[in-house]
């Protein structure tokens, strides 16, 4: 009885792990709750509810006893999609029957703690990069590029610096937008640049929330409304603050 | 001339995506190409005078049909993939131009510019959710014709 207990609280910590890697990685709901409840029925416990929301996970695991229920919580979410693909990987091999509980665990926890592929400086670059990609792709001239490149760049270094100065989400995008608009400004007044509005669209794009407004659109049609809801009060927020960053600098002039 | 240069930059700015959501490595020239072929139909689509709405679900629906294709083929989650896609499609330049108007006091222009940044993220869904339902469906009634054939 004792080990059998044991046991399911153990399934629960894999259960829970993974889905909090999942979740903190800006993973769809629907997928969050499915490993969770592959990766407990390839242990062997076959009734099991997840409950995901963007803030926190419930997971209560049924069995011959009464009833486990656990929580946790979660704070902060970003975008990690190689963590996605490596829980989803596990999730897989657990479902096959290659790991025991101890193992998986220790392989979560390995994913848990790793850090980005990519150096800072790989993702200031790619942001840049992008930015004058998203110019020429919104009908701006190739003149432009290079002012939308350095815009788009520094942009994205200001908010990664920011939110580690300060770990609110709205000020660290409002800062950023802000530096933003100033500096698509100072490009244009000095001649560099040519269409104010074509550089500041194609240097805010790496911030702009679009995989949350689509998740949220798309839990909403899943049925899980209180994350759908959750999330687009999250997009509308950042696009808030974005917009806001720039119409201070049109106050300007 | 123009299409060449879309296609190059499409590509380029879906996989520097992937880079800044931490997408694994070896998926990102993938990624590129699920980008650039929803990016394509969406630019051919709206050239040629098709409704933004519309263009932005057929764009969404191949996306979706490639990132599937892609997800299956090299088993990783379709979210990679299709994340990489619908960024060009995102309306970040009418919600630009809608915020733009608030402040400047236009707000009938600035509510009409939301509504239309509002309907093209619903269609972008909207058309990821089709393609997986169509897939479900295939997916279902290959498994009925095995049933049927084993009885």
């Amino acid at each position: 009885m004792e080990m059998e207990r044991q046991e399911t609280y153990d399934i629960m910590a894999v259960c829970l792990l993974a889905g909090k890697i999942m979740l903190q990685s800006g993973a769809e709901t629907y997928r969050v709750e499915d490993t969770m409840m592959r990766i407990a029925a390839s242990f062997g416990a076959h009734q099991s509810h997840p409950y995901v929301t963007p803030t926190g996970i419930l997971f209560s695991v049924e069995g011959n006893e009464p009833t486990k229920t656990k929580l946790i919580r979660i704070i902060e979410r970003t975008t990690d999609l190689e963590k996605v693909a490596s829980v989803n990987g596990i999730s897989r091999k657990i479902s096959a029957g290659e790991y025991t509980i101890e193992e998986a665990y220790k392989e979560l926890k390995k994913i848990s703690e790793s850090g980005s592929p990519y150096s800072l400086w790989v993702h200031v670059l790619a942001a840049a990069i992008s930015s004058g990609c998203f110019l020429i792709m919104f009908q701006g001239s190739w003149g432009d590029f290079f002012p939308a490149f350095v815009t788009g760049g520094l942009g994205f270094l200001s908010l990664l610096y920011f939110h580690q100065l300060v770990p609110i989400k709205f000020f660290s995008e409002f800062s950023a937008s802000l530096l933003i608009g100033l500096q698509a400004l100072f490009f244009v007044s000095t001649g560099i640049g040519g269409e104010l509005d074509k550089i500041i669209i194609g240097s805010v794009m790496p911030l702009v929330p679009g995989l949350l407004i689509t998740n949220a659109v798309r839990d909403l049609m899943a049925g899980h409304l209180i994350s759908g809801l959750a999330k687009g009060a999250d997009a509308f927020l950042t696009a808030f603050a974005i917009g806001a960053g720039i119409a201070v600098t049109f106050s300007f002039f | 001339m123009t299409i060449i240069e879309q296609l190059i930059t499409s590509f380029i700015a879906s996989a520097a995506f992937v880079i800044i959501f931490n997408g694994p490595k070896r998926s990102l020239f993938h990624c590129g190409l699920v980008g650039m072929v929803g990016w394509i139909f969406y630019f051919l689509l709206e050239a040629n005078g098709v409704d933004m709405v519309l263009a932005t679900v057929i764009a969404a629906f191949s996306i979706a049909i490639a990132s599937q294709y892609f997800a299956k083929k090299y088993k990783t989650p379709v979210i990679i993939y299709s994340v990489a896609g619908i960024i060009p499609l995102v309306p970040g330049g009418i919600a630009y131009n809608a915020m733009r108007n608030f402040v400047q006091n236009d707000y009938n222009l600035a509510i009409n510019l939301a509504a239309k940044a509002f309907m093209i993220s619903g269609s972008i869904a909207i058309g990821l959710v089709f393609s997986e339902v169509i897939n479900q469906i295939i997916r279902k009634s290959k498994l009925k014709t095995i049933v049927n054939k084993s009885q």
